[in-house]
């Protein structure tokens, strides 16, 4: 799958940008400021989601522009080309509702959920270099993305399980005793809470059977292999091989059971929305945020080529859209040349960002070069941070 | 401050249709002025139905249903199957249903689901009335609630209310899309959702 043509009208700093590609990498370099990682936000919301940085939708709205945003794009797929549309128009009647417009041919779609089915995008930005040592929030979201790939119900299940534990917070909070009041909302929590968990355990199963392979395969890559490990009682149950119906019968009862605890912390202390990834560097036999600074980012683009890899032979060989970030400034030049060639390797359509086109040189006849220049106005505003209950993804 | 195009009383009506769902302030202009052009086609007899509506309307007692006679028109057919009760969330599920001709039994209407988060609790929906009427000769009630999280636990709720009566309780199976609403679907999805569905 690959972006034929790209227009952003808008869009951050970018009144319009058209661009016209075909499908081999794209490198975008420009200045500090131009608006690269801006084009790489616009091009992940052809994905479901809210973009690669989560911001408000508002927040994308250009400055000093006449106030809503558009990003258009053709999608080269294996069924033919496919029009996406999505945007903010603030001046329709249901702007305020909080969501962005998503066509697909034409098409208006009721969210970003239909594009689950349709777009496979992974991204890789600077400020995951602290995935590892960060939040349990941020390694949780970071999988549930990976997820996303195989399974486009999982953001729409994320959503109801964190909808029904609102309500759930909300029956604690308002001192509801009343333990019907809360079944019905267990039984939801129960039934989307497994699924969520089993989407991740199968999920982490097959990412780590791509690892496997691919360490057999260039046993000596610069990108270590990954140990993962899922942490959440969910997960573990599942792992275990206990079938999903006495999983989802166990979670009921611990929540029954933990309601006056919950009571007291205010929130529902126990479910996938308190789940951990936990990643090791496999040939070290170390944590990974033990490991050095250089180590985790390049375990970390170990475990996103992999997730690539994975999609791109369920799909039949057709790679997913790569979004890198600042890839080339952290990487010394093996470990560069290793990269683009596995890029050249999986067929993706990755997009490249960098201050300095010379970084990309060994990719020179094999990418398509765009230069990226500031063309306006204004200073970002800093998104404010999710909750740590947060399953949006 | 603008200045004033027409009376008060053609302002009044355009204001008053723009409140009307899927009617914005232009299309309530673009109403306002049909209706004005065909005064006595139209006008007259649509202010007239909508004040005999307005006159006779009535809440059905029984089922929550809105008619012009109370019991309402379903409530009161005997031809209908009085073993089945079909618990929706509003009225236009109902209205629903009934386009779809696929329900031969009676309805309860529940006026919403339950969601702490907007305060709604059972004592702000017909869940008592329910689970009054479930008694014989009603043998079974369907839940036809939305897929939404609300409906879905609302329905768990209702479910173990019913449950000491011994009456049989069903859900919808098939054909309506998580996190659909009922009135958003088409007659014959609406018809293979009644026909397949299961005991919860
Ligand atoms: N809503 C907005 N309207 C106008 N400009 C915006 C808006 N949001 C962000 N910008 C501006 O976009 C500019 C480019 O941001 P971007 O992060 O894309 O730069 P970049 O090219 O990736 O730079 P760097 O090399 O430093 O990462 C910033 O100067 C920022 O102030
Ligand atoms: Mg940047
Ligand atoms: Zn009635």
């Amino acid at each position: 799958m690959w972006i034929s043509r790209l227009v952003l009208t808008d869009f951050r700093n970018h009144a319009r940008l058209e661009l016209n590609l075909d499908r081999r990498p794209v490198v975008l370099a420009g200045a500090n400021g131009a608006g690269k990682t801006n084009v790489l936000e616009a091009v992940s919301l052809l994905a479901a989601g809210q973009g690669l940085r989560r911001a408000a939708y508002p927040e994308l709205i250009r400055r000093a522009g006449a106030g809503g945003w558009a990003v258009a794009a053709t999608l080269e797929t294996d069924a033919g080309p496919v029009e996406i549309g999505t945007g903010l128009d603030p001046s329709r009647p249901d702007a305020a509702r909080g969501g962005r417009i998503v066509r697909i041919n034409g098409e208006p779609q009721s969210g970003s959920g239909a594009l689950a089915g349709l777009v496979e995008m992974a991204w890789l930005l600077p400020s995951m270099d602290g995935l590892f040592t960060g939040p349990a929030g941020d390694r949780r979201r970071f999988l549930d993305r990976l997820v996303l790939g195989f399974d486009a119900g999982h953001a729409m299940r994320a959503g109801q399980f964190e909808r029904a534990m609102r309500q759930r917070n909300r029956l604690l909070e308002d001192g509801v005793r009343d333990a019907a009041r809360f079944r019905g909302l267990e039984h939801v929590l129960a039934e989307t809470g497994v699924a969520l968990a089993a989407a991740r355990v199968a999920t982490v199963a097959g990412i780590v059977r791509m690892i496997e392979a691919r360490h057999a395969r260039t046993p000596d890559s610069p990108f270590p292999w990954a140990a993962l490990a899922l942490e959440g009682a969910l997960e573990a149950d599942l792992t275990a091989g206990r079938p999903a119906v006495d999983v989802e019968d166990r979670y009921l009862e611990s929540l029954a059971s933990g309601r006056e605890r919950d009571r007291a912390a205010g929130r529902t202390l126990e479910g996938p929305h308190r789940s951990d990834l936990v990643v090791g560097h496999g040939p070290k036999g170390m944590p990974a945020d033990a490991s050095s600074t250089g180590e985790q980012k390049a375990l970390l683009i170990g475990l996103v080529l992999a997730h690539a890899e994975l999609l791109a032979e369920r799909r039949s060989g057709a790679a997913p859209i790569l979004l890198l970030d600042e890839i080339a400034a952290h990487l010394d030049v093996r470990r560069r040349a290793a990269l683009f060639r596995e890029i050249r390797l999986l067929g993706s359509q990755a997009w490249l960002t960098g201050t300095d086109p010379i970084a990309f040189e060994a990719l020179l006849n094999d990418a398509q070069f765009i230069p990226v220049r500031d063309d306006g106005i204004g200073r970002q505003a800093v998104s404010p941070h999710p909750a740590d209950d947060d399953l949006s993804i | 401050m603008a200045r004033k195009t027409q009376g008060p009383e053609i302002e009044r009506l355009i204001q008053l249709l723009a409140r009307m769902p899927g009617l914005g302030p232009r299309s309530a202009r673009k109403a306002a002025l049909a209706l004005l052009k065909r005064r006595a086609d139209l006008l007259e007899p649509l202010s007239r139905a909508m004040s005999e509506a307005a006159e006779r309307l009535r809440d059905c007692p029984v089922c929550g249903n809105l008619d012009t006679v109370a019991p309402c028109t379903i409530c009161s057919d005997e031809r209908r199957d009085r073993t089945m009760i079909v618990v929706v969330e509003e009225i236009g599920d109902l209205w629903a249903l009934e386009r779809a001709g696929v329900v031969n039994g009676l309805y309860h209407v529940l006026g919403g689901h339950l969601s702490p988060l907007d305060g709604i609790g059972p004592d702000q929906l017909a869940i008592p009335r329910l689970v009054e009427r479930a008694v014989p000769p009603v043998t079974e009630v369907l839940l036809a609630l939305n897929a939404t999280v609300e409906g879905q636990s609302t329905a768990h709720y209702v479910r173990e209310q019913i449950a000491a009566s011994g009456v049989a309780v069903s859900v919808l199976q098939q054909g309506v899309p998580v996190g659909g609403e009922l009135d958003y679907l088409d007659d014959g999805t609406l018809a293979a959702a009644i026909r397949s569905r299961r005991p919860l």
